[in-house]
């Protein structure tokens, strides 16, 4: 028995030490548990980087054209960004199914009853989340440049028409973030995320210009943040101004990641449930 | 000082009042069992206990650390085994382990030397490198107890951890839970099962409807009932009555006709030469009967004697799935029983 005896102990303890490098060091084991479990999760895999691919070659091929946008010779140039655009806010739905596991599977009880930095439980997912939308993002990038697309700009303009790319889908994360915390089950956080998603992705510049919609929706589809975020990113690449849009684009995902990083760690962290 | 100290816990959801005011204390090195069906507030309490969930009123500590004002020192000594195997099905057994000794903030070397030390304690050790995802449900078991038992906590929280598993499984579980307990392992195991918590448990609480109801060893709880039953299978079911009866002079407390059976059951202080003394009461009677035989009494019997009904009633949802297991893992650990001796 005394393998067993020193399973346990009955003395006093020193109390598990903490401090700022380690909830940093939290936060990256939280990371490292999703990143090392990407490879060995194949429907993960597939949905990140085989689907968008798809997206990017139905769209182009089907509705490339077909579809006249002005200013634009080339629909490619137009429509590519915009899919990047939506391909990487789809990849931002996996936090809510991903936390809304953990919530239903007493994994984030058990994480919850460590004596560890509660919020990066969100913090290592959505910073997962970052990395795999990266991935799927040169994915993506490597099958427009296959097809014809280019960047019209300088190779600096690309980078932060990508960097606003990636704040932006890290934003909606938490969101997402939010909504995984707060849903009963999988299914819920599955069917709740692409609710809002879905419209708020089509209803926008990303595939048409919004002048082309009914004088409802245009309004609605030119306020939408996604389109503002799309509008700048889409003239980064094409070497074009993209002017208040970029600030705009920034200011809103600064916003969402303040305020929804905010809710969803006081959600997380609650014991009133 | 007590291990665990729960004060006048209270919780209310809505309309439901989960907790209703339960006090219970465990000593260091014992094995207490929360027992109760369900919905009967059990989870709230080890919620609660574990520092997820604050009571409405009420206090708890662990070690004497109160764990509403200090949450984060109160998790450093404990280990918690929900409800649901708790592992990440995409890692490995050892990632698993390794995982939350990091979030226990043991350094690396430590992590991995404990995650090892424990895949071999709980029998795991083959199967280590392997996803959990493809685990049984007894080895998912095993392995969530290995983890709460990664940071070496002064307390372990069990919440119904044979729930859900197979007969085999379970009898297995028991004998890790009974080993940590053996070893001194302050442990709060809740249990819809009455077994169980007679196995293995040092000391019981009967909760219903978020009240404690009974406590006791599971013997003292027993003795509430009578230690000892004689049953009577009657030819004719309406003798039943007349059987109370008359054996009345030899009873502790008041037979009792088994619901929906020609049974009766008695409860006496002693078996010693009970059975002929009851043949030759019933054949001077003229009463017809089938079987009369013995039984210790189980906390089947305790629960009835408590709340009027028995503790399988509470629970309709499961209430049919309950029935076949307990009696299969009864048989199950008699006969493990009997191979240990045999063996011994």
């Amino acid at each position: 028995m005394t393998a067993t005896q020193s399973l346990t102990q009955a003395g006093a303890r020193d109390e598990t030490p903490s401090g700022l490098m380690w909830s940093l060091r939290d936060c990256w084991t939280e990371a490292s548990r999703h990143l090392r479990a990407l490879p060995r999760n194949p429907e993960v895999l597939v949905f990140s980087t085989i689907q968008p691919v798809m997206f990017v070659l139905l769209f182009a091929f089907v509705f490339g054209g077909a579809i006249n946008v002005p200013g634009y010779d080339d629909y490619n140039q137009f429509l590519i960004p915009g899919i990047f655009a939506q391909t990487v806010l789809f990849g931002s739905t996996f936090a809510a199914v991903g936390l809304a596991e953990d919530m239903s599977k007493g994994i984030a009880d058990r994480l919850r009853s460590l004596p560890m930095f509660e919020p990066a439980v969100l913090i290592g997912r959505t910073f997962a989340d970052l990395i795999r939308n990266l991935i799927t993002f040169v994915v993506m990038l490597a099958v427009a440049f296959a097809i014809g697309f280019r960047f019209e700009g300088t190779l600096a303009e690309a980078l932060v028409a990508t960097l606003l790319l990636l704040s932006f889908a890290y934003a909606f994360t938490w969101i997402n973030a939010l909504l995984g915390v707060s849903v009963s089950s999988v299914e819920a956080a599955n069917s709740a995320s692409f609710t809002w998603i879905f419209p708020l992705t089509f209803v926008s510049s990303a595939f048409v210009d919004p002048r082309s919609m009914p004088s409802w929706l245009e309004p609605i589809a030119r306020n939408n943040p996604f389109t503002i975020a799309t509008n700048a990113v889409r003239a980064l690449y094409n070497g074009r101004a993209a002017g208040s849009d970029l600030w705009l684009a920034l200011a809103w995902a600064v916003a969402i990641t303040v305020v929804f990083a905010f809710l969803a760690s006081r959600k997380f962290t609650s014991s009133t449930r | 000082m007590s291990a665990v100290v729960a004060e006048g816990l209270s919780k209310r959801f809505g309309a439901t009042e989960a907790l209703r005011g339960v006090d219970f204390e465990i000593e260091r090195g014992k094995v207490l069992g929360l027992l109760g069906p369900n919905g009967a507030g059990k989870t709230t309490a080890v919620r609660i206990l574990c520092t997820l969930l604050e009571p409405d009123a009420g206090r708890a500590f662990i070690d004497g650390i109160d764990v509403l004002a200090e949450p984060r020192r109160a998790r450093s000594r404990i280990g918690l085994t929900g409800q649901f195997a708790a592992v990440e099905e995409r890692l490995t057994g050892f990632e698993n382990l390794q995982h939350v000794g990091r979030l226990f903030h043991l350094q690396t070397s430590e992590a991995r030397r404990r995650a090892r030390e424990l895949l071999d304690r709980f029998d795991l050790v083959e199967v280590g490198n392997r996803v959990a995802k493809t685990y049984s449900g007894g080895m998912r078991r095993r392995l969530d107890i290995a983890m709460s038992l990664i940071g070496r906590p002064s307390v372990l929280f069990l919440d119904e951890p044979t729930t859900g598993l197979d007969p085999r499984s379970r009898l297995g579980m028991w004998d890790v839970i009974d080993e940590l307990g053996r070893s001194g392992t302050t442990t709060l195991l809740t249990t819809q099962y009455l077994d169980e918590a007679d196995r293995l448990a040092d000391e019981i609480v009967v909760i219903d409807h978020g009240a404690a109801i009974a406590r006791g060893t599971a013997d003292e709880l027993k003795r509430r009932v009578g230690g000892e039953l004689v049953e009577v299978v009657l030819a004719d079911p309406g003798d039943g009555q007349r059987v109370i009866d008359l054996l009345a002079p030899r009873a502790l407390g008041t037979g009792q006709v088994v619901t929906g059976t020609s049974m009766v059951a008695i409860p006496v202080e002693d078996l010693t030469g009970i059975v002929p003394a009851v043949v030759r009461d019933l054949d001077a009677a003229g009463i017809e009967v089938l079987d009369v035989g013995t039984r210790h009494s189980t906390l089947d019997d305790v629960f009835l004697a408590l709340t009027g009904r028995p503790a399988e009633e509470h629970a309709p949802d499961d209430g049919d799935s309950e029935v076949g297991p307990e009696a299969e893992v009864r048989a199950l650990a008699a006969t493990h029983q009997a191979q240990e001796e045999a063996l011994s």
